[in-house]
């Protein structure tokens, strides 16, 4: 029973941190992403509250509380409530099974950086996608307004057609590994030995679906303003709005961190060997993968202000007829070489 | 711990069957389905059918449910706009649900009478592994044929789509 109860207390404790850290990284992504807009427009960016504009996020927050939280006449009341939660729920479940560091002994107690090792972990990983939709759909729908129904639509059917192109491509991560688990996944990867350099077609699938997954621009066309004012959100005020903000901004993070533990070696960095002491390895392991993270999330901003928005036939034009051959293409080829090599 | 686990998801899941026909609003049914749907597959998972969990959420609850959802929300139902059901409709529906439970009680009673299992294999049946093992070698035959049919049926909704040549003209 007393291993049981120190168990339960490390896990509590573990997700609470990442509890905590996802919401803490979540809310400096938007200072980010206002300074990484300014800096590729030429400009300063926020900085009015406190040094650089660093308090910028809290000033936010406050002003999201207090404004007046305001739900339509006509709209369907709980569901309209259930939406933004809902959108938070899965945005947050994922971070549960990405193993954030490799095993390290501290104070005589082995630490897993993962708050489960589920056997199906990437399946998991899918699921959570395929529900995250029904926040935004909900939230759309229970709005009672065209345009929050057209950006949901929108939103939805992006979003399930570019599931499958993201599915096809972790399908020949999963043929090299032999396995669905994360920690396998990412173990597998020690050193150098990342999956980049086997499945870059297949990088490139996945990369592109996260975006559209995310619903970032170029694919922002489900709250693409000169259209739809702001899609499935416009009827939203106050703290549900932002949690439908935020909701993405933890999406984008935590796709950033299935990048880096699928494709570019979650923990592992070159030469790690030549760091004989196990703790300080791990923990720079931990340290190199939040380097990863905060890169592709650069990318991923990066992409969002340089580049125009798709249109809405493009978009599926993209998914459809291309990303999907495309992924088709990459597992048969990726399973008849591992067929060859046997 | 596990049968008050069991109960729950089991109340869960029969109560919101019943709201899902019982409730006004379509989109609302199909919210009740979506909540059966994850109960059942909380019920897989008690059983260590983790597999058959993550793919009743995949196809299921996300793509499934989505669809519904999708077509209904486009559709606006109301009460007025829906066709009257005729009593022959309803007369087919039953039919075929006693049917239906029919082909579950006879699989239930087949079950029951096979009894020569090997218990240590039940546990572990459900993971990944087993499961992939199991449809590759014994069950090799109705795989492919349920594969099939799916093909037909992805063949189907293409050639539904594809508008006819004389509709593209005008």
């Amino acid at each position: 029973m007393n291993v049981d109860t120190t168990y339960l207390i490390i896990k509590s404790l573990m997700v609470l941190t990442i509890f905590g850290i996802t919401l803490l990284i979540a809310t400096y992504l938007t200072y980010f992403e206002r300074k990484v807009a300014a800096f590729l427009q030429d400009r300063l960016g926020p900085d009015r509250a406190g040094p650089f504009g660093i308090l910028q996020p809290l000033a936010d927050a406050g002003k999201m509380f207090f404004k007046e939280d305001f739900i339509p006449q006509n709209s369907a009341k709980s569901l309209f409530i259930l939406g933004p939660g809902i959108a938070m729920f899965t945005a947050l479940l994922t971070g549960s099974i990405i193993p954030w560091g490799p095993q390290i002994t501290l104070f005589g107690e082995t630490f897993d950086f993962q708050i489960a090792d589920i056997n199906v972990g990437i399946l998991f990983i899918m699921g959570v996608v395929s529900i995250g939709v029904y926040g935004i759909m909900i939230g759309g729908w229970a709005s009672n307004n065209k345009y929050s129904l057209f950006g949901a639509i929108r939103a939805s059917s992006q979003m399930i057609s570019y599931e499958l192109a993201m599915g096809l491509s972790i399908i020949a991560i999963v043929m090299m590994s032999g396995s669905l688990s994360l920690k396998d996944i990412v173990a597998q990867q020690h050193g150098m030995n990342w999956n980049v350099f086997y499945q870059p077609l297949g990088f490139i699938i996945f990369l592109v679906s996260a975006l559209a997954e995310c619903n970032r621009a170029p694919f922002d066309l489900a709250e693409c303003e000169s259209e739809l004012i702001g899609g499935y959100h416009t009827e939203y005020s106050s703290m549900k709005l932002g949690f439908f903000l935020f909701a993405e901004y933890i999406n984008m993070f935590i796709s950033c961190a299935i990048i880096s533990s699928l494709y570019f070696g979650g923990y592992n960095y070159p030469f790690m060997d030549m760091i004989t002491d196990p703790t300080v390895q791990g923990l720079i392991g931990t340290a190199v993968l939040f380097g990863k993270i905060f890169f592709f999330i650069f990318l991923f901003m990066w992409i969002r202000w340089t580049l125009p928005r798709f249109r809405y036939d493009q978009l599926m034009h993209l998914g459809w007829k291309m990303l999907i051959p495309l992924a088709l293409a990459n597992m048969l080829v990726t399973g008849a070489v591992i067929l060859f090599n046997q | 711990m596990s049968p008050t686990i069991f109960l729950t998801l089991a109340i869960i899941a029969v109560v919101s069957a019943m709201f899902v026909v019982f409730a006004k609003n379509p989109v609302h049914s199909v919210l009740a389905l979506i909540v059966t749907f994850f109960s059942i597959a909380g019920l897989y998972l008690l059983m260590n059918a983790q597999f058959l969990f993550v793919v009743q959420i995949i196809v299921y609850a996300g793509a499934i449910m989505v669809l519904f959802l999708f077509v209904l929300m486009l559709l606006n139902l109301s009460a007025d706009t829906e066709p009257q059901k005729s009593n022959r409709f309803r007369v087919i529906a039953s039919a075929s649900a006693g049917l239906l439970s029919l082909v579950f009680s006879a699989g239930m009673v087949i079950d029951a009478t096979m009894g020569d299992r090997n218990v240590a294999n039940i546990q572990e049946i459900g993971l990944v592994k087993h499961l992939g093992k199991v449809l590759f070698t014994d069950y090799l035959v109705p795989f492919e044929i349920s594969s099939i049919l799916f093909l037909a049926g992805m063949v189907g909704a293409v050639l539904l789509g594809k508008r006819t040549p004389k509709e593209s003209k005008s």
